[in-house]
């Protein structure tokens, strides 16, 4: 997966990859170089006593560095080009994946977790791709270079290298392999206990009010020391590198001597290249370290890889269509035809048998208890999940069919958790319809009985809100949410418990101002109140998945036992008054 | 009391005197402006928290002392090793029989000064071969330096693996920690995307950049001291060109770093701005589709990682100079050498042997050099997370609980509001003058329009925030000088955020009361219906609940929260608009269960429904911050004030429903509507 990711995101960047290699090439031969030149002082200026020759190699030798220098620092441009680049698109590809999910992904992951792939595994893969395009470069140029040379000076001893090269790979590789298991536990557990922090950010009250800090205290002591625990672990066996590196560095050296001096007494080498091939192991196996050390950061950059390639490889469950419908009559019809839903996997259905249909202009009410599939069925209409059997249709056309920005242009959703996004509450009414002018604003919320809040709000319309809406109450949140939805004008209405919050007085209100806005839509409303929907043109009975009861409030109450049990339930202590 | 800041009201909080509202305070605080950069301070504060570890981290230095001085002694021996070697060769081409001196002179009649120089320093036995024994026995030296360096070093590692370890293990705990400390106030303000990217993204970061860096800046720097020492060993002159470099790198980095610092802290800030937006886009991703939003959140969102990429960059590619900076003056400092070496050399000032010798320890006095420098670009993006998470640690921090708190002597359960007023802001009060008394078992109904501080009111009771004036008594005793956890321990609350957290609906259900037993919650389950459900699922109680909770209804999750207020059987109940997203019928059966629960308990209860408010022994109604009238159902009927007001408003649809014979405004529409 890390290679995939890698090649697909730094495919638009391979100029400047090529550039870095080329100029950490360059770099590397100067560098190689610089000896040569310090043995021409040695040999020729020394030797000689040629202080003018010394001067002259010492200007090229500082040429050269500059050189080196230049290529250097033209390599971290184009390296830190690259990488963040590659960050970046690689978020920006996340990014647009997630936005394009349908609410089944994104539960199926959890929103914490896309937000740490995101960010977190997205750093990691990234700082792989950076200290690649400077040292992971450099070092195998490094290694094959003065392997070159070694062999040139002395084919004789390179068996050597053939021993210690493989040995050092074996035991970092042995150490890394070990690691790897550890750094993924580490992965998990930071997801743990972040989570644990998220929980108890987002449940701050409940946490205070149960008095139950010292408890949470403890369950994110208890992450804490677990991966405390796998961090200890894996830093144990990182311990183990360096001085495996520096024990088989020096043995091979130790070696080298050994086996040099034997050949040097049978006459098979001098003792000159000798010291030079001792120079280059040591520079083989160095850059040999430096690259596992680099590849160290692969286990770790592996594992937010296929992290990050999960949700990549992953296609929306509500695919845009092909050959999408990109006109039709506007005239705000709903249709459900024999709908059947189901949860992939699940064996019951969600909802079956659903058909109804409802015209502009007309109100549908959905009642029933908790769990018996309200929101999904709602959830249809937008196409926030997609129908397992049957069909719907707006104006006409399956939704499956309809281009999704006709199709959300023309509804108008308050959902069940009326969230709020961080901005004012001009930015929010205005989420669906930017161009929509302060007096279009001020009239949806009139209707939304939200003017006489807002107006009080310092700022009115231009009164901050804080993200999820956390500063207004839960009654003015849902308020702002369905005046949010009247900005857009839409030919159909679905209202997901949005009164739930309201008392009694204002859901009266706000009904009545909502009847002639909504005189020529088509309007879902979802409700748990008799008295909300009491006036609805018709009211659908939801149990366990099907309507068991549909028909005017009158007709339900005589028709429908359910409806009636509910309807009784709710009104029964108006009886003992 | 006016609205002048007490201890509570953080000081970064805009002045008390300022205007409310001319833009949302908390963001302009929630994303940190660019900040002067504080390096040395952070850095400082950092090294300061390995004090607790000072016995492990002695011996730490201490080993590194020691693997460090093995290691930089080991050219020696290889040096004395080539010796060896070089000695044998020159020995068997000599005639055997020959003594040293006679070979040094013979040389030197020849002309060849340098050989004969060479010679006479050389342990030579003319005609002998390599010393292969002497050889073996140097060469077991140097593995068994290297083992013992190895060695040290290995422990070296470990035990710093430890120290950074628990370093960290106490940094993400404080920050835990520190979160319970915090008032309301500072979630209230702060994105809670950002706060997460300093608890986790920075952390995180600190801890990485702590672990790489330590050790290898530790050796590193030991690795410089013991290589300067042994170059002004050798030869004086050239030590000190070589140590005009080392002031010349430090500058350059310096210089380099600084700049770069200020661009790890911009990475960092942009990094929590863009994980704050990320945060909300996936949080509300349903609107963001269903409004056609996409190309914006798209555009805004490119925005900010445009934002992180420049920042980004400009911190890698410039602390990406260090490391070729450093090479600069390491090469200037190799150069230097070989040509005043070679001169020195030249003009018969300086053996060949001792400038190679230095020139073997400046090659290996760069090394360090380069990894101190190529340390400094982790280490500032470190830092710079490390500023982020004291800035945090250093938040101001709730009033500290009083020393000898007061206690109820027996609790009853009598609360008393006396002229409390509070407000969010400064300057825009929003409780005033309120006060009431709840004598004990008796249930508060609390009514009035949305947004008239109901919830304010009940959150001032639990002391998630601190009043402005007056006070609140709890058995006669003020709230405010009793400890935070016995008054809330005391007190049983659901929300109207139904907030579960990640773990089975039994876990969840015995939250506050973790000793509970099995029958205790199964009780508990039953009483309020969360038992009915539960039931229907595959894994019964042991569902596991995520913190979305998409796998049960809203409604549910309610239930959920009502069983667990319930198993704690508190002496103050605290029901915010508990019921809403409840069916009515399970509501219906949730009511007798929760009247039960109130019997003998008092409870403030905000709540929409006509029975609990009628059957409430105290209804408050409220408008505005205020009460404006108080008193029980009849009462307030008979006076025709605000609640009649209200409740023909409220309730008359529910009663035409019921066909009652209640006549007001909205009969005759909602007949029609009907039919």
């Amino acid at each position: 997966m890390l290679i995939r990711v890698l090649r697909t995101y730094l495919r638009p960047y391979g100029s400047w990859l090529t550039a870095v290699v080329v100029l950490q090439l360059f770099g590397t031969i100067a560098s190689l170089y610089l000896p040569t030149f310090n043995a021409d002082i040695i040999d020729y200026g020394i030797v000689r006593g040629d202080t003018a020759y010394i001067v002259r190699t010492g200007g090229w030798m500082l040429l050269m560095t500059l050189g080196q220098i230049a290529c250097s620092v033209a390599a971290a441009y184009c390296g830190a080009r690259v990488s963040m680049s590659f960050g970046r698109d690689l978020r920006a590809a996340l990014f647009r994946r997630v936005m394009g999910f349908s609410g089944r992904e994104v539960a199926q992951f959890g929103a914490p977790s896309l937000i740490t792939r995101g960010t977190n595994d997205v750093q990691q893969v990234q700082m792989l791709v950076a200290v690649s395009s400077s040292v992971m470069i450099s070092a195998p140029i490094m290694g094959v270079g003065a392997i070159i040379m070694a062999v040139r000076e002395d084919p004789g001893l390179s068996w050597l290298l053939g021993v210690s090269v493989p040995i050092l790979a074996a035991v970092v590789g042995a150490v890394a392999w070990r690691m790897m298991p550890q750094f993924r536990r580490m992965q998990a557990l930071t997801d743990v206990a972040n989570r644990i922090l998220r929980e108890q950010i987002g449940g701050m009250r409940v946490v205070r009010a149960f008095v139950r800090e010292p408890q949470e205290t403890r369950r994110f002591e208890q992450a804490n020391a677990g991966l405390t625990g796998t961090a200890l672990r894996a830093g144990r066996l990182m311990a183990l590198l360096v001085p495996a590196v520096v024990l088989i560095l020096n043995g091979s050296s130790a070696a080298v001597l050994w086996f040099g001096a034997l050949r040097i007494n049978a006459g098979q080498t001098q003792i000159g290249d000798l010291t030079a091939f001792l120079v280059y192991l040591t520079q083989i196996l160095m850059s040999v370290m430096m690259a596992t050390f680099m590849l160290m950061m692969i286990p770790r950059a592996a594992v937010s890889a296929d992290r990050i390639g999960e949700v990549l490889g992953t296609e929306s469950s509500v695919a845009p269509p092909r050959d999408p419908v990109k006109s039709v009559v506007t005239q705000g019809q709903v249709e459900f035809r024999g709908v059947l839903f189901r949860y992939p996997g699940a064996a019951a259905a969600v909802l079956q048998d659903i058909s109804f249909s409802v015209n502009a202009g007309q109100t549908l009410a959905i009642i029933g208890s908790t769990g018996a599939g309200k929101t999904t069925l709602v959830s249809l209409i937008p196409r926030l999940f997609d129908v397992t059997e049957g069909a719907v249709l707006v104006d006409g056309v399956d939704v499956r069919m309809l281009d999704p920005e006709l199709l959300w242009t023309r509804v108008g959703f308050v959902p069940q958790r009326s969230y709020l996004f961080s901005g004012t509450v001009a930015s929010n009414l205005r989420y669906g319809n930017p161009q929509a002018t302060p007096q279009e604003l001020w009239r949806a919320l009139e209707v939304a009985q939200a003017r006489d809040f807002v107006e009080a709000m310092p700022g009115g319309l231009d009164a901050p809100i804080a993200q999820g809406g956390t500063n207004v109450s839960g009654g003015q949140r849902q308020r702002l949410a369905i005046a949010r939805a009247l900005v857009r004008k839409p030919e159909i209405y679905l209202f997901d418990e949005s009164f739930s919050a309201l008392d009694l007085a204002t859901d009266a209100r706000l009904r009545a101002a909502l009847r002639p806005v909504t005189r020529h839509a088509a309007v879902i409303i979802v409700a748990q109140r008799v008295s909300t929907i009491q006036d609805a043109d018709r009211i659908a009975v939801l149990e366990g998945g099907a309507f068991v009861g549909f028909g005017s409030h009158r007709e339900l109450l005589r028709s429908c036992p359910t409806y009636a049990e509910i309807a009784a339930s709710q009104l029964s202590a108006l009886e003992v008054a | 009391m006016s609205g002048a800041a007490r201890k509570t009201v953080p000081g970064r909080l805009p002045g008390a005197g300022q205007p409310a509202g001319r833009g949302p305070p908390w963001m302009s605080l929630g994303t940190p402006a660019e900040k002067s950069m504080s390096f040395w301070p952070s850095a400082r504060r950092l090294l300061g928290r390995l004090r607790p570890q000072r016995l492990r981290m002695a011996c730490v230095v201490a080993l590194s002392v020691a693997s460090v001085a093995f290691s930089v002694a080991g050219p020696i021996l290889i040096g004395r090793a080539t010796n060896i070697i070089f000695s044998g060769v020159v020995g068997k081409q000599l005639a055997a029989g020959m003594t040293k001196r006679q070979a040094v002179d013979a040389e030197r009649a020849a002309g060849h000064i340098h050989l004969a120089e060479m010679f006479a320093r050389m342990h030579l036995v003319p005609g002998a071969g390599i010393a292969f024994k002497a050889l073996a026995t140097t060469l077991l030296e140097v593995v068994a330096l290297y083992l013992a360096s190895a060695t040290f070093l290995w422990a070296q590692g470990y035990l710093l693996n430890e120290v950074v370890q628990a370093v960290v293990r106490r940094l993400r705990s404080e920050v835990e920690e520190k979160i319970h400390r915090l008032p309301l106030r500072y979630f209230d303000r702060q994105p809670r995307g950002e706060l997460l990217s300093r608890v986790t993204n920075d952390i995180g970061n600190l801890s990485q950049s702590l672990q790489q860096s330590l050790s290898q800046l530790l050796t590193a720097l030991l690795t410089l001291v013991g290589v300067v020492s042994m170059m002004i060993v050798i030869s004086p002159l050239l030590a000190l060109i070589a140590l005009v470099t080392i002031p010349l790198a430090l500058l350059l980095t310096r210089m380099i770093g600084r700049r770069s610092q200020r661009h790890f802290i911009a990475q960092w800030t942009h990094t929590g701005d863009l994980n704050g937006q990320i945060e909300e886009a996936f949080t509300g991703h349903e609107l963001v589709k269903v409004f056609g939003r996409q190309p914006e959140v798209a555009r805004d969102f490119d925005a900010k990682n445009d934002q992180l990429f420049g920042a980004s960059f400009a911190a890698q590619f410039i602390s990406g100079l260090i490391m070729p900076a450093v090479m600069f003056a390491g090469s200037l400092n190799y150069v230097l050498v070989a040509v005043i070496g070679g001169l020195r050399v030249a003009t018969g000032r300086m053996t060949l042997g001792a400038v190679q010798a230095f020139i073997q320890y400046s090659r290996s006095f760069n090394r360090p050099l380069t990894q101190v420098a190529s340390m400094a670009g982790t280490m500032q993006s470190g830092i710079a997370s490390a500023e982020r998470v004291f800035d945090l640690l250093d938040e101001q921090e709730q009033t500290s609980e009083p020393e000898a708190p007061a206690r109820p002597a027996a609790l009853h359960g009598r609360v008393e509001f006396q002229h409390v007023s509070f407000r969010y802001e400064a300057g825009k009060p929003l409780i005033e003058d309120l006060s009431l008394v709840a004598e004990p078992g008796h249930t508060i109904a609390i009514v009035g329009p949305t947004g008239a501080g109901k919830t304010t009111l009940v959150n001032l009771i639990l002391r998630f925030y601190e009043l402005d004036g007056g006070r609140i008594t709890l058995d006669g005793v003020d709230i405010a000088t009793m400890r935070r956890d016995e008054l809330r321990s005391s007190v049983g609350m659901v929300l109207q955020d139904a907030w579960l957290f990640h773990g089975t609906i039994r876990d969840n259900i015995r939250y506050g009361r973790p000793d509970a037993t099995a029958e205790e919650i199964l009780e508990a389950a039953r009483a309020t219906f969360v038992d009915r459900f539960v039931r229907s699922l595959p894994e019964g109680y042991d569902t596991v609940i995520d913190e979305e909770s998409s796998n049960i209804s809203a409604g549910q999750r309610q239930l959920i929260t009502i069983a667990r207020a319930f198993l704690t059987r508190p002496a103050l109940l605290i029901l915010d608009e508990a019921t809403s997203s409840v069916d009515t019928r399970t509501e219906a059966l949730v009511q007798h269960a929760m009247a039960a629960l109130r019997s003998n308990r008092t409870s403030f209860v905000i709540a929409h429904r006509l029975s609990t408010i009628r059957d409430a022994d105290l209804i408050l109604v409220m408008r505005d911050g205020r009460i404006v009238e108080q008193g029980t159902h009849e009462v307030l009927l008979t006076r025709r004030g605000a609640y009649h007001d209200l409740y023909n408003a409220q309730f008359g649809g529910e009663q035409t429903g019921e066909g009652e014979r209640v006549a007001d405004g909205g009969r005759a529409r909602q007949s029609a509507a009907g039919a």
